[in-house]
């Protein structure tokens, strides 16, 4: 499998902070990859990075192979839908979809108009007066319709109602299943997205802790409960990413565990529940500690 | 899809699921990758990996080009493969809840037998 995108050791630094903070990744080519984590954890500016927007301190890019930065040829197949995109005064929508050919190379004019009418939107519309929601929406209307081989929405459903939201992730699956494509989805909804993605990066505090296939966190992660002293046993030698007591009940999420420790927790009389994407991200990726401990699943990803 | 458990074995037990209650009969079509992956609001290539757990197990067969059909044979192998678990996924825990509740084997054979009858 072959890589859209590859970046190796990317620091960015704002005066003392490292917004990004010696990240290296790499995404599949032709895969939905969520790129998870809280605000400010430095998602943006890990993707202004990645499509050519900001200078990186120290580390490289490679997009299909080649730098990003100032290369027209490597951006005509880039689509970047940004939460603050920024439209001249007088645009309409149809000014925007108008000159969207221009930059992407396999721009669909007809998808686009069938997307204007399903969300609502007219072509005379003023860019400027359109509200939170419809801006969005416009966003998503030119990330889909774009059809670039490289993706990436940055929030993009803000002021979209669920109905819209639905509407976007259907779109998104469709398409994306009859013409695939490298789509990175930045998102802090992470429940709203779990099952579109086939990856996982989060990043915390600027660092990538995890890298890993959704299938492959979600069949891992476990919550192991029961008696305290029964489940202190079972849970020695294992890498616990959160602890709940009540009492003389204990109740420990696993980020890894076997069908064989499952079997064994079970027949120790211990509880065996699921840990939703979300539930194990809040709990993996440090969202209270900075220094939480890593999971990077090597060579998942290449 | 419930959340927390792996999405592909969710839809190959569902598939399976469609099988044994005859809703899919043995030679018919399933849906396409695609269709499923639309349907369920899931990545297709969580989709694809529950068909191939389908496939490698011999519920499913590829005709190239045409798609996936049940194979000859899937009811009765599922069934089968579904005794074999019985006892570990319904009888043990049934047990262990009666003997915290203090029901012997007998009273719960009993009540079995009384559930059984119309």
């Amino acid at each position: 499998m072959t890589s859209a995108v590859e970046v190796h050791h990317l620091t960015k630094r704002y005066g003392s902070m490292n917004a990004v903070d010696d990240a290296t990744f790499s995404i599949t080519e032709n895969t939905i990859t969520g790129l998870l984590g809280r605000n400010g954890a430095g998602k943006t500016t890990l993707m202004r990075l990645i499509t050519g927007q900001e200078f990186a301190t120290s580390g490289t890019v490679r997009l299909f192979g080649a730098t990003p930065v100032e290369n027209a040829a490597v951006l005509q197949h880039t689509c970047f839908i940004s939460e603050s995109q920024r439209y001249p005064e007088e645009f309409r929508i149809k000014h925007v979809l108008a000159g969207a050919p221009r930059f992407f190379e396999h721009w669909d004019a007809e998808f686009a108009e069938q997307l204007v009418d399903e969300f609502r939107l007219t072509r005379k519309q003023l860019i400027k007066k359109l509200s939170r929601g419809q801006r969005s929406a416009v966003g998503v209307i030119v990330g889909l319709a774009s059809r670039a081989p490289l993706t990436i929405f940055d929030e993009p459903y803000l002021g979209l109602d669920a109905v819209a939201r639905q509407a976007f992730y259907d779109h998104l699956l469709a398409d994306y299943g009859k013409r695939p494509r490298t789509v990175i989805l930045s998102t802090h909804l992470i429940d709203e997205v779990s099952q579109l993605l086939e990856h996982a990066l989060v990043i915390d505090a600027g660092r990538i802790v995890i890298d890993a296939p959704v299938e492959e966190l979600r069949s891992h992660a476990a919550t192991v409960s029961g008696p305290a002293e029964a489940v202190e046993r079972f849970i020695a030698g294992h890498e616990v990413a959160h602890r709940d007591q009540l009492g003389g009940l204990l109740s420990a999420t696993i980020a890894h565990v076997t069908e064989a420790d499952r079997d064994a927790a079970r027949a120790a009389g211990l509880e065996v529940g699921a840990v939703s994407l979300q539930q194990l991200i809040v709990r993996r990726a440090g969202y209270s500690a900075a220094d939480a401990p890593t999971m990077i699943s090597e060579g998942t990803n290449s | 899809m419930e959340e927390g458990r792996p999405i592909f074995r969710q839809l190959a037990e569902q598939i399976e699921n469609q099988i044994i209650d005859g809703s899919l009969v043995e030679g018919q079509q399933v849906p396409s990758i695609n269709e499923f992956a639309a349907f369920h609001r899931i990545n297709p290539a969580t989709a694809l990996k529950g068909i191939t757990l389908l496939v490698d197990s011999g519920v499913l067969f590829k005709r190239r080009g045409i798609g996936m059909f049940v194979a000859e044979g899937a009811r009765d192998s599922l069934i089968a493969a579904r005794r074999q678990t019985f006892r570990d996924d319904f009888i043990r825990p049934l047990h262990a809840e009666a003997r915290a509740l203090g029901i012997t084997a007998d009273e719960l054979a009993d009540m079995i037998r009384k559930d059984a009858t119309p």
